[in-house]
C-alpha cells in the first residue's frame, strides 16, 4: 500500500506508452495528472473515494480525469429521476458521495475531479483554471464563472455543474464539461416523474443547456482533457503528461474493488434516498368499470415506511387488502421487490381467478408509480 | 481496580516490609493517573462542546444531512459524526475526541451554524483496552492531530494501542490493510497480519520475556543459570472479538416468502426420488443445439424436462391439480403452466411457462430464454410469476443430488434436479460404461397424491429422457 511505488508503477506504464524518458522526481511534490481507463461510472467514482481516503495530499495536488458511459449521478442527498426511463435506455444509476444534483453523463461529457487537502480547497480556482484553458484553446468562446460555481456558455447556457467532498484532511471538488452529450436523454430522465412528491431532499436547479460542441464544432473531448490538462500543468509547475490508471487494479489502488462494489449496492444508490412521501390518486380500467385508487406512502431510506391505498369498497376483500398493505410495509420502494413480493403473497390469497386478475391489476399499477 | 492494588501493597507488605513505601508512593501515583482512565459507565467524565469548525470558503451555514453517531455511541478520535452539506459540498465532519455522545444539537435537516456546538461529548479513556494496557504509560488523548503518522508519505490511523502493537511485532503499520473506519489499522488488522507471516493464529502478546517463577530452594544457584536459558513463553491471552450480532426486521419479499413457505409446511408431504441415465438425451442435445442457436435460442436441457413433466402430467392429470382450503374440492388444471425456479437478487423467483401442453420443444426453450433474460434484469411481471400449476427447480446448475424440495401452494407437486455426472454403470450385456446420470426428486402433497402414481410419473417421465426417440410418439 505504499503509494510512492503505485506511482511508479503508473509511471511505468506510462513510460512504456509514450516517453521512455519520465523521471520520477517530478512526482514527488507540486502535482498529478491522472486519467481513467475505464468508462465504467462506479469504478470512476471508486477511484474518486480511493484518493480521498488513501492518498497524503499534504504537499500535492491531483487532477483526475474521467468519462462515463451514458449514467446519471445522483448526489448524496438527492433523489429525483426518471427511474423508469432509466431503465429503459439501459443507463446506470449511480450515487455519488459529494453533494449537489443530478447530472446525466456520457461519452460526451467529461469530468474532472480537483483533489487538495483541505485547506486547500478553493472551488473558484479550479473552475477558473477550466476556463482559463477553454479560452487558451478557443479564444473567440464566451465562457465564464457564475456565483453558483457553474460555468455559463454565452451568458446563459450551462456547460458544467460542480459538486464537492469535504474529510477530515482532504478535499475533492468535481466538475463536468459538456463537450457533446446527448441533451434530449439529458432532459427526459433528470426529469422526475412524480405529481405530489414532497421531501427534504436538495432540491434541482433546473437549468438550459448546451454542448461545446454547438458552439464550436471542432472541439472533440480529448482536445479538452489536453488543454485542461495542459492549463493544471502550467499552474502547478509539473510535469504535463497524464498518468493512465487502471480502476480495476488492485495492486495500484488495493480495496479499489471493495469500494466499487459499495458504490454500487442497493444500500447506497437507494437506501440513501432521503425520506420522500407520494400522495397520488389513478383509474384502473377493470372490465367494463374505471376504479379510482388513492395511494399515499412514505419513503425513508428507499423503504416503504407508511402505505396505505384505498380501494372501492368490496372490489378486494378488505381482508386481503390489509395484507398486501402489511407486507408492503417494510419493504423496499422497488418495482422488482414489490412484483416478487406481490406475486409469492398470491399463493396463500384465496384460488380464483377473478381475484387472481384484480390482485395482478392492483399491483401492476402499484408498481407504475415507482 | 484501585482496591486491588491497595489490597496486593498489603500482601507484600507481609513479604517484604522495607519495599512498602516505595509501593505506597507508586500506588498513590497509579491511582491518580488511573483515574483519567476508570471505564466504568457510572463515572462522570468531563462533558465538551464539540463546536463545528470552519468549513472554507467563507460558509457560515450549513445543513445537517446524515447523523452517523446518536446519543448514548461512544466515539473514537476521527471516527465520522455527520455529514452536512453547503452549496453543492459535502462535508464530513469528524470527531475531535475519544468519548461518548451525550447531546446531539441538531436535527437532520437543520441548519448548523460555523463556530456554534455540534455535540455534546463525555470524555473518556477508549474502552475496551485489553488488560495487557499499561495504564501508566500511554499519555491521556491530546486533541492534536500527532497521533496519525506519515510512513513513507502515506497516512496510516490507527490508536496508539494499536500502534504499540505493531510496534512491538515489528510491524509497519504501511503493510497493514486497516479495515476500521475511513481504512483505519484495527488489533484485528494487526492480528491477521501476524497470522499471515507466521501461518498461524497467534496470541496477541508482545515479545514480552517472562521467567516463570521459580521454588524458593532453587533461587540463589539457579540465577546465573536462568540468564542463560531464558526462553520468552508467550502468555496466552484471551483474543478479543469485536464482531456483533446483527438483526433487522423481515421485510418485503422475504416476509411473503415466510408465509408461503409457513403454508407450504401444512402440507403432508412425501417424496420419491430416483436416477435417469441422460447420455442419450446429452448427445441429442449437442446435436440441436447448433440448431436452436442458428434460430437464436440457447438449447439447455430444461426444455427437456419440461416437455417430458407435461407429456406425464397427461397421464396423471393429479399432480396438476390444486386442493382447496379446506380440502374439500380437487381442481384438475387445464393448462400445464411450469414453474422453473430462478435464483436472483430477490431470492427464488418461480416464473412460469404458460400452456407447455400446446408447446413444442423449441418453443419452451425460447420462453425460458425470455423469462431468464427478464429475471436477470429484474423485469419479471406479474404475469408471468403467476398461475403456475407444477414446478420443476434445476438445483444441479449449483449442485447436490438428491434434495426435499418444497411444494409452492397452491401446487400439489414439485420436482428437484440435482447435478449431472459422470458415473460408471452397467448396460444390458454387463458391460461397465460412462453414463451421465441425474438425480430427481419429488414432492407431492399426500393428501391427494399417493406413492404409487408418483411413483408411475416419474418412471414415464425418465423414460421419455433416457429415450428421447420415445417422446416422438407422444408428441402432440
Amino acid at each position: 500500500m505504499v503509494l510512492q511505488s503505485s506511482l511508479k508503477n503508473c509511471f511505468q506504464l506510462f513510460s512504456i506508452l509514450r516517453t521512455p524518458k519520465v523521471g520520477f522526481r517530478s512526482t514527488t511534490s507540486g502535482g498529478l495528472i491522472i486519467q481513467s481507463i475505464s468508462n465504467d461510472v462506479y469504478q470512476n467514482l471508486a477511484v474518486e473515494d480511493w484518493i480521498h481516503d488513501h492518498m497524503n495530499l499534504e504537499n500535492r495536488q491531483v487532477l483526475f480525469l474521467w468519462r462515463n458511459s451514458p449514467a446519471v449521478v445522483i448526489g448524496r442527498h438527492q433523489n429525483e429521476c426518471n427511474l423508469r426511463l432509466l431503465r429503459q435506455k439501459n443507463i446506470k444509476l449511480a450515487r455519488r458521495r459529494s453533494g449537489g444534483g443530478t447530472v446525466y453523463h456520457d461519452l460526451g461529457n467529461i469530468n474532472l475531479t480537483f483533489f487538495t487537502t483541505r485547506k486547500k480547497y478553493e472551488r473558484m480556482e479550479n473552475l477558473k483554471l477550466v476556463v482559463k484553458a477553454l479560452k487558451a484553446l478557443r479564444p473567440q468562446l464566451d465562457v465564464h464563472v457564475t456565483d453558483r460555481y457553474d460555468i455559463l456558455l454565452d451568458r446563459q447556457y450551462k456547460i458544467s455543474g460542480t459538486a464537492a467532498k469535504l474529510g477530515r484532511t482532504t478535499a475533492y471538488h468535481h466538475c463536468t464539461l459538456l463537450c457533446n452529450a446527448d441533451k434530449f436523454v439529458l432532459t427526459s430522465v433528470l426529469k422526475s416523474p412524480y405529481k405530489g412528491l414532497k421531501s427534504n431532499a436538495t432540491p434541482s436547479v433546473p437549468a438550459s443547456v448546451k454542448n461545446l460542441f454547438d458552439e464550436d464544432p471542432s472541439l472533440t473531448c480529448e482536445m479538452l482533457l489536453d488543454a485542461i490538462a495542459e492549463e493544471y500543468a502550467t499552474q502547478h509547475q509539473i510535469d504535463h503528461r497524464i498518468a493512465l490508471i487502471n480502476p480495476a487494479d488492485e495492486t495500484v489502488l488495493p480495496g479499489i474493488n471493495n469500494k466499487t462494489k459499495e458504490l454500487q449496492a442497493w444500500e447506497w444508490v437507494y437506501g440513501k434516498t432521503p425520506k420522500f412521501s407520494i400522495s397520488t390518486r389513478f383509474n384502473m380500467i377493470y372490465k367494463d368499470s374505471v376504479l379510482d385508487v388513492k395511494v399515499d406512502m412514505d419513503v425513508k431510506h428507499g423503504r416503504i415506511e407508511v402505505c396505505n391505498i384505498d380501494l372501492p369498497e368490496q372490489w378486494l376483500p378488505p381482508a386481503l387488502c390489509s395484507e398486501l398493505v402489511k407486507s408492503l410495509t417494510g419493504s423496499k420502494f422497488c418495482p422488482n421487490e414489490i412484483t416478487a413480493l406481490a406475486t409469492t403473497l398470491l399463493r396463500v390469497c384465496p384460488q380464483d381467478d377473478e381475484f387472481h386478475s384484480r390482485w395482478n391489476l392492483l399491483c401492476e399499477n402499484m408498481i407504475m408509480l415507482m | 481496580v484501585c482496591i486491588h492494588r491497595v489490597r496486593s501493597c498489603s500482601s507484600i507488605r507481609f513479604i517484604k516490609s522495607k519495599y512498602v513505601c516505595v509501593f505506597d508512593k507508586s500506588s498513590l501515583k497509579f491511582s491518580h493517573q488511573q483515574r483519567l482512565f476508570r471505564t466504568s459507565a457510572v463515572s462522570h467524565g468531563q462533558i465538551v462542546q464539540f463546536k463545528l469548525s470552519d468549513i472554507g470558503e467563507g460558509i457560515t451555514e450549513v445543513t445537517v444531512k446524515e447523523w452517523y453517531i446518536k446519543e448514548g455511541d461512544s466515539v473514537s478520535q476521527f471516527d465520522s459524526i455527520c455529514e452536512v452539506q453547503s452549496d453543492k459540498a459535502s462535508v464530513t465532519i469528524t470527531s475531535r475526541y475519544d468519548g461518548i455522545i451525550r447531546k446531539l444539537h441538531y436535527n437532520l435537516d437543520d441548519i448548523a451554524y460555523v463556530g456554534k456546538p455540534l455535540v455534546d461529548i463525555e470524555i473518556d479513556a477508549s474502552k475496551g483496552l485489553a488488560p495487557e494496557e499499561d495504564v501508566v504509560e500511554t499519555p491521556p488523548m491530546s486533541h492534536e492531530e500527532h497521533t496519525h503518522q506519515e510512513i513513507k508519505g502515506h497516512k496510516t490511523l490507527a490508536t496508539p494501542a494499536v500502534r504499540r502493537l505493531a510496534m512491538e511485532n515489528n510491524i509497519k503499520l504501511s503493510e497493514v490493510v486497516g479495515t476500521g473506519k475511513d481504512n483505519r489499522i484495527l488489533k484485528e488488522d494487526i492480528l491477521n497480519y501476524l497470522a499471515k507471516q507466521t501461518g498461524a493464529i497467534l496470541p496477541p502478546s508482545p515479545k514480552a520475556e517472562i521467567i516463570p517463577p521459580l521454588p524458593k530452594s532453587e533461587t540463589v544457584p539457579a540465577a546465573p543459570k536462568d540468564k542463560a536459558h531464558k526462553i520468552p513463553v508467550p502468555v496466552s491471552r484471551p483474543i478479543v472479538f469485536s464482531g456483533k450480532d446483527k438483526t433487522e426486521p423481515v421485510t418485503g419479499f422475504h416476509k411473503a416468502m415466510v408465509k408461503t413457505m409457513s403454508a407450504a409446511l401444512k402440507i403432508p408431504h412425501f417424496g420419491y426420488c430416483d436416477e435417469i441415465d441422460l447420455t442419450q438425451l446429452v448427445q441429442l442435445r449437442e446435436e440441436l443445439k447448433p440448431l436452436a442457436q442458428i434460430r437464436g435460442v440457447k438449447l439447455s436441457f430444461m426444455p427437456f424436462f419440461i416437455k417430458a413433466a407435461s407429456l406425464g402430467l397427461l397421464q396423471y392429470p393429479i399432480l396438476n391439480a390444486s386442493l382447496d382450503e379446506n380440502c374439500q374440492n380437487v381442481t384438475y388444471k387445464a393448462s400445464h403452466n411450469i414453474g422453473v425456479a430462478m435464483d436472483t437478487e430477490q431470492g427464488l423467483i418461480v416464473p412460469n411457462v404458460k400452456n407447455v401442453q400446446v408447446c413444442s420443444v423449441f418453443e419452451i426453450a425460447s420462453e425460458l430464454n425470455r423469462l431468464q433474460s427478464l429475471g436477470s434484469a429484474g423485469q419479471l411481471g406479474t404475469n408471468d410469476l403467476t398461475g403456475g400449476t407444477f414446478t420443476l427447480s434445476n438445483i444441479g446448475t449449483i449442485g447436490g443430488t438428491y434434495t426435499k424440495p418444497v411444494i409452492l401452494p397452491p401446487e400439489v407437486a414439485i420436482g428437484a434436479l440435482g447435478k449431472i455426472q459422470v458415473l460408471p454403470r452397467f448396460n444390458r450385456k454387463g458391460e461397465v460404461f460412462k453414463a451421465q446420470i441425474m438425480n430427481v426428486s419429488w414432492s407431492a402433497d399426500h393428501r391427494i397424491i399417493d406413492g404409487a402414481t408418483m411413483a408411475r410419473f416419474s418412471n414415464l417421465w425418465k423414460s421419455y429422457l433416457e429415450n428421447p426417440a420415445s417422446m416422438l410418439l407422444d408428441l402432440k
